[in-house]
Protein backbone atom coordinates (compact mmCIF):
# COMPACT_ATOMS: atom_id res chain seq x y z
CA UNK A 1 0.00 0.00 0.00
CA UNK A 2 1.50 3.33 -0.64
CA UNK A 3 2.26 5.58 2.24
CA UNK A 4 -0.63 8.26 1.19
CA UNK A 5 -3.14 5.49 1.53
CA UNK A 6 -1.94 3.58 4.81
CA UNK A 7 -4.43 5.24 7.86
CA UNK A 8 -3.49 7.56 9.47
CA UNK A 9 -5.20 11.04 9.02
CA UNK A 10 -4.75 12.08 5.28
CA UNK A 11 -4.94 15.60 4.43
CA UNK A 12 -7.41 16.43 3.03
CA UNK A 13 -7.87 19.41 0.39
CA UNK A 14 -10.67 21.66 0.06
CA UNK A 15 -11.60 22.16 3.61
CA UNK A 16 -12.23 25.90 4.58
CA UNK A 17 -11.16 26.50 0.67
CA UNK A 18 -14.76 26.71 -0.50
CA UNK A 19 -14.13 23.37 -2.05
CA UNK A 20 -16.67 20.29 -0.65
CA UNK A 21 -14.00 17.29 -0.11
CA UNK A 22 -15.15 16.62 3.33
CA UNK A 23 -18.71 17.37 3.39
CA UNK A 24 -19.05 15.31 -0.24
CA UNK A 25 -16.82 12.44 1.69
CA UNK A 26 -18.91 13.01 5.04
CA UNK A 27 -22.29 11.88 3.01
CA UNK A 28 -20.40 9.70 0.59
CA UNK A 29 -19.27 7.40 3.49
CA UNK A 30 -22.66 7.74 4.84
CA UNK A 31 -24.04 6.00 2.25
CA UNK A 32 -21.17 3.16 1.39
CA UNK A 33 -21.71 2.11 4.78
CA UNK A 34 -25.28 1.77 4.76
CA UNK A 35 -25.06 -0.01 1.45
CA UNK A 36 -22.74 -2.78 2.70
CA UNK A 37 -24.84 -3.38 6.14
CA UNK A 38 -27.77 -3.26 4.31
CA UNK A 39 -26.26 -6.07 1.50
CA UNK A 40 -26.17 -8.42 4.30
CA UNK A 41 -30.19 -8.71 4.35
CA UNK A 42 -29.39 -10.09 0.55
CA UNK A 43 -30.27 -13.72 0.83
CA UNK A 44 -31.18 -13.47 4.65
CA UNK A 45 -34.45 -11.63 4.36
CA UNK A 46 -38.17 -12.72 5.54
CA UNK A 47 -39.07 -12.89 1.70
CA UNK A 48 -37.06 -13.29 -1.61
CA UNK A 49 -39.33 -10.05 -2.41
CA UNK A 50 -37.66 -8.35 0.21
CA UNK A 51 -34.77 -9.39 -0.51
CA UNK A 52 -34.62 -7.65 -4.12
CA UNK A 53 -36.38 -4.76 -2.52
CA UNK A 54 -33.26 -4.20 0.48
CA UNK A 55 -30.49 -4.92 -2.45
CA UNK A 56 -32.36 -2.29 -4.79
CA UNK A 57 -31.89 0.21 -1.62
CA UNK A 58 -28.72 -0.89 -1.38
CA UNK A 59 -27.50 -0.69 -4.52
CA UNK A 60 -29.05 2.70 -4.49
CA UNK A 61 -26.90 3.93 -1.63
CA UNK A 62 -24.13 2.47 -3.35
CA UNK A 63 -24.47 4.67 -6.33
CA UNK A 64 -24.93 7.50 -4.56
CA UNK A 65 -21.43 6.80 -2.49
CA UNK A 66 -19.50 6.04 -5.75
CA UNK A 67 -20.74 9.99 -7.00
CA UNK A 68 -19.64 11.65 -3.94
CA UNK A 69 -16.62 9.60 -3.23
CA UNK A 70 -15.74 10.04 -6.76
CA UNK A 71 -15.62 13.62 -6.50
CA UNK A 72 -14.04 14.02 -2.88
CA UNK A 73 -11.50 12.43 -4.15
CA UNK A 74 -10.75 14.39 -7.02
CA UNK A 75 -10.44 17.39 -4.72
CA UNK A 76 -7.99 16.04 -2.68
CA UNK A 77 -4.69 16.37 -3.27
CA UNK A 78 -3.24 14.42 -4.55
CA UNK A 79 -6.30 12.94 -5.92
CA UNK A 80 -8.21 9.73 -5.12
CA UNK A 81 -10.35 7.26 -6.72
CA UNK A 82 -13.41 6.27 -5.22
CA UNK A 83 -11.89 2.67 -5.09
CA UNK A 84 -9.07 4.45 -2.91
CA UNK A 85 -11.75 5.85 -0.52
CA UNK A 86 -13.58 3.16 -0.19
CA UNK A 87 -11.01 0.08 0.23
CA UNK A 88 -7.63 1.91 1.49
CA UNK A 89 -8.91 4.13 4.48
CA UNK A 90 -8.95 2.89 7.75
CA UNK A 91 -11.49 3.33 10.21
CA UNK A 92 -10.04 6.05 11.64
CA UNK A 93 -10.39 8.06 8.41
CA UNK A 94 -14.27 7.19 7.76
CA UNK A 95 -16.70 9.80 8.75
CA UNK A 96 -19.99 8.61 8.52
CA UNK A 97 -22.25 8.50 11.39
CA UNK A 98 -22.98 6.01 13.79
CA UNK A 99 -26.62 5.16 12.67
CA UNK A 100 -25.47 3.69 9.42
CA UNK A 101 -22.30 1.38 10.21
CA UNK A 102 -24.03 -0.37 13.57
CA UNK A 103 -25.31 -4.39 12.77
CA UNK A 104 -28.97 -5.03 12.48
CA UNK A 105 -29.01 -6.83 15.86
CA UNK A 106 -31.29 -5.33 18.84
CA UNK A 107 -28.85 -4.40 21.80
CA UNK A 108 -27.67 -7.46 23.48
CA UNK A 109 -28.80 -9.72 20.69
CA UNK A 110 -26.82 -11.31 17.66
CA UNK A 111 -29.24 -11.84 14.63
CA UNK A 112 -30.72 -9.41 12.42
CA UNK A 113 -33.71 -7.67 13.60
CA UNK A 114 -36.68 -6.71 10.80
CA UNK A 115 -38.19 -4.06 13.50
CA UNK A 116 -34.46 -2.58 14.03
CA UNK A 117 -33.82 -2.08 9.93
CA UNK A 118 -36.91 -1.08 9.53
CA UNK A 119 -36.67 2.16 11.92
CA UNK A 120 -33.16 2.88 10.82
CA UNK A 121 -34.80 3.17 7.18
CA UNK A 122 -37.30 5.10 7.99
CA UNK A 123 -34.69 7.62 10.44
CA UNK A 124 -32.20 7.21 7.74
CA UNK A 125 -34.08 7.50 4.38
CA UNK A 126 -36.68 10.59 6.09
CA UNK A 127 -33.28 12.32 6.67
CA UNK A 128 -32.19 11.46 3.19
CA UNK A 129 -35.25 13.36 1.22
CA UNK A 130 -35.04 16.52 3.86
CA UNK A 131 -31.35 16.10 2.94
CA UNK A 132 -30.98 15.97 -1.09
CA UNK A 133 -34.22 18.09 -1.55
CA UNK A 134 -32.18 20.68 -0.19
CA UNK A 135 -29.25 19.80 -2.00
CA UNK A 136 -30.76 20.06 -5.44
CA UNK A 137 -30.42 23.71 -5.36
CA UNK A 138 -26.51 23.96 -4.31
CA UNK A 139 -23.91 26.59 -5.64
CA UNK A 140 -21.96 23.43 -6.60
CA UNK A 141 -23.08 21.72 -9.98
CA UNK A 142 -21.32 18.35 -8.70
CA UNK A 143 -23.19 17.85 -5.73
CA UNK A 144 -26.77 19.36 -7.08
CA UNK A 145 -26.70 16.93 -9.87
CA UNK A 146 -26.13 13.98 -7.21
CA UNK A 147 -28.60 15.26 -5.09
CA UNK A 148 -31.29 15.48 -8.23
CA UNK A 149 -30.51 12.15 -9.11
CA UNK A 150 -30.75 10.61 -5.32
CA UNK A 151 -33.63 12.55 -3.97
CA UNK A 152 -36.22 10.16 -6.48
CA UNK A 153 -34.40 6.75 -5.17
CA UNK A 154 -34.58 8.14 -1.17
CA UNK A 155 -37.90 8.73 -1.68
CA UNK A 156 -38.72 5.24 -2.25
CA UNK A 157 -36.43 3.99 0.07
CA UNK A 158 -39.14 5.85 2.67
CA UNK A 159 -41.70 4.98 1.00
CA UNK A 160 -40.58 1.43 1.30
CA UNK A 161 -39.74 1.78 5.50
CA UNK A 162 -43.07 3.56 5.87
CA UNK A 163 -45.37 0.79 4.55
CA UNK A 164 -43.18 -1.40 6.69
CA UNK A 165 -43.15 0.63 10.05
CA UNK A 166 -47.57 1.39 9.40
CA UNK A 167 -47.75 -2.45 8.89
CA UNK A 168 -46.16 -3.59 12.06
CA UNK A 169 -46.78 -1.01 14.30
CA UNK A 170 -50.44 -1.04 13.54
CA UNK A 171 -50.27 -4.64 13.04
CA UNK A 172 -50.66 -7.30 15.92
CA UNK A 173 -49.52 -6.91 19.63
CA UNK A 174 -46.00 -8.79 18.74
CA UNK A 175 -45.38 -6.65 15.73
CA UNK A 176 -46.30 -3.31 17.42
CA UNK A 177 -43.64 -4.26 20.42
CA UNK A 178 -40.98 -5.59 17.82
CA UNK A 179 -41.20 -2.36 15.84
CA UNK A 180 -41.39 0.13 19.12
CA UNK A 181 -38.58 -1.82 20.34
CA UNK A 182 -36.32 -1.42 17.32
CA UNK A 183 -37.32 2.31 17.41
CA UNK A 184 -36.21 2.50 20.82
CA UNK A 185 -32.62 0.53 20.19
CA UNK A 186 -32.03 3.47 17.06
CA UNK A 187 -33.45 6.62 18.47
CA UNK A 188 -30.16 7.21 20.01
CA UNK A 189 -28.43 7.76 17.03
CA UNK A 190 -30.98 10.39 15.68
CA UNK A 191 -29.31 13.33 17.02
CA UNK A 192 -25.75 12.98 15.42
CA UNK A 193 -27.49 13.20 12.04
CA UNK A 194 -28.22 16.72 13.13
CA UNK A 195 -25.39 18.13 13.95
CA UNK A 196 -24.03 20.65 12.30
CA UNK A 197 -19.82 20.91 13.68
CA UNK A 198 -18.66 18.39 10.89
CA UNK A 199 -19.83 20.96 8.12
CA UNK A 200 -18.06 24.23 7.13
CA UNK A 201 -20.04 27.15 7.69
CA UNK A 202 -18.31 28.48 5.13
CA UNK A 203 -19.74 26.05 2.49
CA UNK A 204 -23.31 26.50 4.26
CA UNK A 205 -23.13 30.30 3.62
CA UNK A 206 -22.05 30.05 0.12
CA UNK A 207 -24.64 27.87 -0.36
CA UNK A 208 -22.69 24.77 -1.03
CA UNK A 209 -23.84 22.78 1.85
CA UNK A 210 -26.90 22.09 3.87
CA UNK A 211 -26.39 23.10 7.75
CA UNK A 212 -27.58 19.90 8.68
CA UNK A 213 -29.45 21.10 11.85
CA UNK A 214 -32.04 23.06 9.54
CA UNK A 215 -33.62 19.23 8.64
CA UNK A 216 -34.18 18.75 12.36
CA UNK A 217 -37.90 20.44 12.45
CA UNK A 218 -39.30 19.18 9.06
CA UNK A 219 -37.54 15.41 9.82
CA UNK A 220 -39.56 15.53 13.29
CA UNK A 221 -42.86 16.53 11.35
CA UNK A 222 -42.46 13.75 8.91
CA UNK A 223 -41.56 11.14 11.18
CA UNK A 224 -44.20 11.86 13.76
CA UNK A 225 -47.08 11.66 11.04
CA UNK A 226 -45.86 7.89 10.49
CA UNK A 227 -45.33 6.59 14.04
CA UNK A 228 -49.10 8.48 14.60
CA UNK A 229 -50.68 6.73 12.19
CA UNK A 230 -48.69 3.67 13.03
CA UNK A 231 -49.85 3.61 16.26
CA UNK A 232 -46.02 3.62 17.91
CA UNK A 233 -44.43 6.38 20.15
CA UNK A 234 -40.88 8.82 19.81
CA UNK A 235 -39.01 7.06 22.30
CA UNK A 236 -37.41 9.19 24.93
CA UNK A 237 -34.00 8.07 25.12
CA UNK A 238 -30.74 9.79 25.79
CA UNK A 239 -29.03 10.53 22.41
CA UNK A 240 -25.65 8.00 21.83
CA UNK A 241 -22.10 9.79 21.92
CA UNK A 242 -21.88 10.03 18.45
CA UNK A 243 -18.11 10.94 16.85
CA UNK A 244 -18.56 8.85 13.53
CA UNK A 245 -17.78 12.79 12.10
CA UNK A 246 -14.11 13.06 13.60
CA UNK A 247 -13.49 9.08 13.03
CA UNK A 248 -14.50 7.77 16.06
CA UNK A 249 -16.50 4.61 15.63
CA UNK A 250 -18.30 2.03 17.36
CA UNK A 251 -16.58 -1.65 17.75
CA UNK A 252 -18.81 -2.73 14.57
CA UNK A 253 -17.82 -0.69 12.49
CA UNK A 254 -14.08 -2.85 12.32
CA UNK A 255 -15.79 -5.81 11.17
CA UNK A 256 -17.53 -4.25 8.38
CA UNK A 257 -14.77 -2.82 6.99
CA UNK A 258 -12.61 -5.79 7.53
CA UNK A 259 -15.31 -8.20 5.25
CA UNK A 260 -15.87 -4.79 2.96
CA UNK A 261 -12.09 -4.05 2.22
CA UNK A 262 -10.92 -7.90 2.54
CA UNK A 263 -10.49 -8.79 -0.98
CA UNK A 264 -9.08 -5.66 -2.45
CA UNK A 265 -6.50 -5.44 -0.13
CA UNK A 266 -5.62 -9.17 -0.37
CA UNK A 267 -5.64 -8.87 -4.07
CA UNK A 268 -5.13 -5.17 -5.17
CA UNK A 269 -5.94 -4.46 -8.48
CA UNK A 270 -8.67 -7.84 -8.73
CA UNK A 271 -10.77 -7.64 -11.29
CA UNK A 272 -13.90 -9.93 -11.65
CA UNK B 1 -42.66 -17.61 12.37
CA UNK B 2 -41.19 -17.09 8.20
CA UNK B 3 -42.34 -20.31 7.47
CA UNK B 4 -45.73 -19.23 8.62
CA UNK B 5 -46.02 -16.03 7.01
CA UNK B 6 -44.81 -17.49 4.19
CA UNK B 7 -47.58 -19.17 3.63
CA UNK B 8 -49.90 -16.83 4.66
CA UNK B 9 -49.04 -14.31 1.86
CA UNK B 10 -50.98 -14.28 -1.02
CA UNK B 11 -50.16 -14.59 -4.67
CA UNK B 12 -50.45 -11.37 -6.87
CA UNK B 13 -50.09 -11.56 -10.77
CA UNK B 14 -48.44 -8.63 -11.89
CA UNK B 15 -48.92 -6.65 -15.08
CA UNK B 16 -46.87 -4.19 -17.03
CA UNK B 17 -47.14 -1.50 -19.24
CA UNK B 18 -44.27 -0.96 -21.51
CA UNK B 19 -44.72 2.28 -22.71
CA UNK B 20 -47.79 4.81 -23.58
CA UNK B 21 -50.34 3.01 -25.85
CA UNK B 22 -49.43 -0.61 -25.51
CA UNK B 23 -51.71 -2.48 -22.74
CA UNK B 24 -50.60 -4.06 -19.60
CA UNK B 25 -49.00 -7.38 -20.60
CA UNK B 26 -48.55 -10.20 -18.16
CA UNK B 27 -45.17 -10.09 -16.20
CA UNK B 28 -44.62 -12.68 -13.64
CA UNK B 29 -46.50 -13.38 -9.88
CA UNK B 30 -44.98 -12.39 -6.61
CA UNK B 31 -46.51 -12.98 -2.89
CA UNK B 32 -46.90 -9.39 -0.82
CA UNK B 33 -49.25 -9.24 2.16
CA UNK B 34 -51.61 -6.70 0.61
CA UNK B 35 -52.20 -4.86 -2.38
CA UNK B 36 -49.77 -1.80 -1.81
CA UNK B 37 -47.01 -3.75 -0.82
CA UNK B 38 -47.36 -6.09 -4.05
CA UNK B 39 -47.41 -2.72 -5.93
CA UNK B 40 -43.95 -1.52 -4.60
CA UNK B 41 -42.59 -5.27 -4.62
CA UNK B 42 -44.08 -5.38 -8.60
CA UNK B 43 -41.59 -2.02 -9.02
CA UNK B 44 -39.09 -3.97 -7.30
CA UNK B 45 -39.06 -7.02 -9.15
CA UNK B 46 -40.53 -6.21 -12.81
CA UNK B 47 -39.42 -2.65 -13.58
CA UNK B 48 -35.70 -2.39 -12.22
CA UNK B 49 -34.58 -2.15 -15.86
CA UNK B 50 -37.09 0.32 -17.35
CA UNK B 51 -39.45 -2.40 -18.18
CA UNK B 52 -42.51 -0.29 -17.51
CA UNK B 53 -44.23 2.84 -17.26
CA UNK B 54 -47.72 1.31 -15.33
CA UNK B 55 -48.08 -1.46 -12.98
CA UNK B 56 -51.42 -3.67 -12.09
CA UNK B 57 -51.77 -5.76 -9.83
CA UNK B 58 -54.15 -8.78 -9.41
CA UNK B 59 -54.95 -10.98 -6.96
CA UNK B 60 -54.28 -14.73 -8.22
CA UNK B 61 -57.22 -15.67 -6.56
CA UNK B 62 -59.33 -13.41 -8.29
CA UNK B 63 -58.51 -14.91 -12.09
CA UNK B 64 -60.65 -17.14 -13.37
CA UNK B 65 -58.27 -19.03 -15.88
CA UNK B 66 -59.87 -22.18 -18.91
CA UNK B 67 -59.22 -24.98 -17.48
CA UNK B 68 -56.44 -27.49 -19.95
CA UNK B 69 -59.49 -30.36 -20.08
CA UNK B 70 -61.31 -27.64 -21.72
CA UNK B 71 -58.49 -26.92 -24.38
CA UNK B 72 -60.94 -28.81 -27.04
CA UNK B 73 -64.10 -27.96 -26.35
CA UNK B 74 -62.65 -23.79 -25.86
CA UNK B 75 -60.49 -23.58 -28.45
CA UNK B 76 -60.67 -26.15 -31.51
CA UNK B 77 -64.25 -25.49 -32.82
CA UNK B 78 -62.36 -21.79 -33.97
CA UNK B 79 -59.57 -23.62 -35.85
CA UNK B 80 -61.82 -24.43 -39.68
CA UNK B 81 -63.27 -21.18 -39.65
CA UNK B 82 -60.79 -18.98 -41.49
CA UNK B 83 -63.28 -17.03 -42.60
CA UNK B 84 -63.01 -15.04 -39.48
CA UNK B 85 -59.76 -13.86 -39.97
CA UNK B 86 -60.05 -10.29 -41.77
CA UNK B 87 -58.01 -11.82 -45.59
CA UNK B 88 -61.65 -11.72 -47.33
CA UNK B 89 -61.49 -7.87 -48.23
CA UNK B 90 -59.85 -6.33 -50.87
CA UNK B 91 -57.97 -3.06 -49.36
CA UNK B 92 -59.14 -0.08 -51.32
CA UNK B 93 -56.08 1.62 -52.96
CA UNK B 94 -55.43 5.12 -50.33
CA UNK B 95 -56.04 3.12 -46.99
CA UNK B 96 -53.49 3.89 -44.81
CA UNK B 97 -52.77 1.83 -41.08
CA UNK B 98 -54.85 -0.85 -42.08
Amino acid sequence: MSPELSGGHPTIAGSGTGKPATYALCLGDDALVLAQRLGEWIAASPQLEEDVALANIALDQLGQARSLLGYAGSLMEPSRSEDDLAYFRDERDFRNVHLVERSWALPGGTGSDFGVTMARMLIWSTYQVELYSRLTSSADETLAAVAAKAVKEVDYHRDHATMWVLRLGDGTEESRVRMQAGLEAEWPYVEELFDASYVDQGLVASGVAVDPSILREPWTGRIEQVLAEATLTSPEVPPARGGGRRGIHTEQMGYLLAEMQHLARSHPGATW
Amino acid sequence: MPEQSRRDWPLWEVFVRARRGLSHVHAGSLHAPDAEMALRNARDLYTRRQEGVSLWVVPASAITASSPDEKDSFFDPAGDKIYRHPTFYDVPEGVEHL
